[in-house]
């Protein structure tokens, strides 16, 4: 990403929307700069902002004569007034910083958007996450942090080296130069993104384990680590295995997300489906 | 994707927070056949009846998007407002797709209206694991995995900021930033922007539409009065 410096106008309400707080005003510019190595190529200024078309100059004048009398030029926060963010074109290695930062962007090995990972929200489908297993997904980089592929490779390392094996239908997985060890591609490690995904599957038996295997190495990356633990339920819906190993722990989950069980192997053919009706009053809800 | 997982809060801060969400099985050994977009947009379709707060397509955004202004008096125009029909109608390829409401009537109702559907695409409520429960249960219907949350690591319950981080973590893609969710609450509390006006503002930097302004609009509330 680059910002225009024949549009900016150095308002500031970008330094504020960037996820990483990688866009400054340089005193000496006078315009909004971008930090490259901190910017994930996330697009949340290109993206998020809204685009307006003030006549940069004319602002630039206005804003200096309205300073001396101490009154200020606010556009609304969420707007560049003057459409200042241009896309660069994104070669290797920096690439995958789009890749794993930008949610509109797929995943071209799994054709997955977001994160790039289906984990067990289609496991009514897939099976990924059988009973008597635990889909592990340990996340690095949020919130608001980032995190470069080093950091991953901690991670990766330290998880191979116990023998577990690394979900093949991951982005961070196809980046593996050797699963065996977690080793990830060197060109890359430097590259920084906004948060990606490391997925594993253990039996329930190694769930402590892996846990204190994670404790252990987010000492010692400086980034910060959220995990997801996917499990099964029984044929009533319950789920009383894994739960009390992770309150043993000392967790208390608040927040899930339920897979309710409606996937299927066929979707349902709608050809001759009654037809529904979206509700009457969608705008300005 | 994980963009609703890890919502920052206790249980009962997501008393108003349902997101129920659909997705196909992309990978070609789960082996799924059928018209998966055509079984979504009946799904969309289906959810606007029961009064969301958002509907979110994760390709194309929500119901609240950024605006392009073509001229220089755009800069005082009007705030577009949410607007459902355009993510009905932007619908163009199987992915993520999600509605998020704010009252549990509406969103157990839904579920149960989906699951007699049958569409056979995979259905998801991210919620707090109680009212996720209760609404399998309202409908009938025994939950089959679950994703457990646990929690950013060493960021406790009484983190200083903690708003911030429940308002920027409503995008679990990390575009609502903190640095704007904490300028939002000051522009609240210094009433420079109501909460729903702060709230639409951050809604709009959420690419998947799963914002929630009504739990923003509550926290940011709480902000201005003070209330931890």
């Amino acid at each position: 990403m680059r910002i225009n410096p024949k549009k900016c106008v150095a308002c500031g309400n970008c330094t504020y929307v960037c996820p990483m707080g990688a866009i400054y005003i340089d005193p000496l510019l006078q315009r909004a700069t971008i930090n490259r190595d901190e910017c994930v190529e996330c697009y949340a200024c290109y993206n998020g902002l809204s685009k307006e078309v003030l006549p940069p100059a004319t602002v630039r004048f206005v804003r200096r004569t309205l300073a001396n009398f101490r009154v200020r030029f606010e556009p609304e926060p969420d707007v560049c007034p003057t459409t200042a963010f241009e896309p660069d074109k994104l070669e290797w290695p920096r690439v995958v910083r789009r890749a794993f930062s930008d949610p509109r962007v797929p995943h071209e090995s799994t054709g997955v958007s977001g994160r790039g990972t289906e984990e067990v929200k289609t496991n009514d489908v897939t099976d990924r996450v059988g009973i008597g297993e635990v889909g592990f997904t340990i996340e690095l980089g949020r919130p608001g942090i980032g995190a470069r592929f080093r950091d991953f490779q901690e991670m990766s390392r330290a998880l191979a080296a116990v023998g577990v094996s690394f979900e093949k239908n991951n982005p961070i997985t196809t980046l593996m130069t050797n699963v065996e060890t977690g080793d990830i591609r060197e060109d890359i490690l430097n590259e920084k993104v906004m948060s990606a995904i490391i997925e594993i599957k253990v039996p329930v038996q190694r769930c402590e384990e892996i846990i204190r295997i994670v404790w252990d190495v987010e000492k010692r990356i400086p980034t910060q680590v959220v995990m997801g633990v996917g499990v099964r339920c029984d044929e009533d819906g319950e789920e009383n295995i894994v739960l009390p190993i992770l309150e043993k722990l000392g967790y208390d989950p608040q927040r899930a997300k339920t897979n309710i069980g409606l996937g299927r192997k066929v979707i349902r053919d709608l050809t001759n489906a009654a037809p529904v009706e979206a509700f009457k009053e969608l705008e300005n809800a | 994707m994980t963009n609703t997982l890890h919502r920052y809060g206790k249980a009962e801060t997501f008393v108003d927070d349902y997101i129920v969400f659909s997705l196909p099985a992309k990978s070609k050994m789960a082996g799924q056949t059928g018209d998966a977009l055509a079984a979504q947009k009946r799904f969309m379709t289906i959810a606007s009846q029961y009064h969301p707060v958002s509907l979110g397509d994760a390709l194309h955004g929500g119901a609240l998007r950024p605006t392009k202004s073509n001229s220089i008096f755009g800069h005082w125009g009007k705030r577009n407002k949410p607007n459902l029909r355009k993510v009905l109608a932007g619908m163009s390829k199987a992915g993520t797709m999600a509605a998020v409401f704010d009252k549990r009537e509406n969103a157990e109702a839904f579920v149960k209206r989906i699951k007699e559907e049958e569409l056979g695409v995979s259905v998801n409520i991210s919620s707090s694991i109680e009212n996720a429960k209760n609404a399998c249960k309202v409908a009938g219907i025994p939950r089959h995995s679950i994703a457990y949350s646990l929690g950013f690591e060493h960021v406790g319950d009484n983190t200083p900021g903690k708003q911030a981080i429940m308002l920027s973590t409503m995008c679990g893609h990390g575009m609502v930033s903190i640095n704007l969710a904490q300028k939002m609450m000051s522009f609240v509390r210094e009433n420079r922007r109501s909460p729903r006006e702060a709230a639409e503002a951050m809604s709009r930097f959420c690419s998947c539409g799963i914002f929630n302004t009504t739990r923003a609009k509550r926290i940011l509330e709480d902000v201005r009065i003070g209330v931890k």
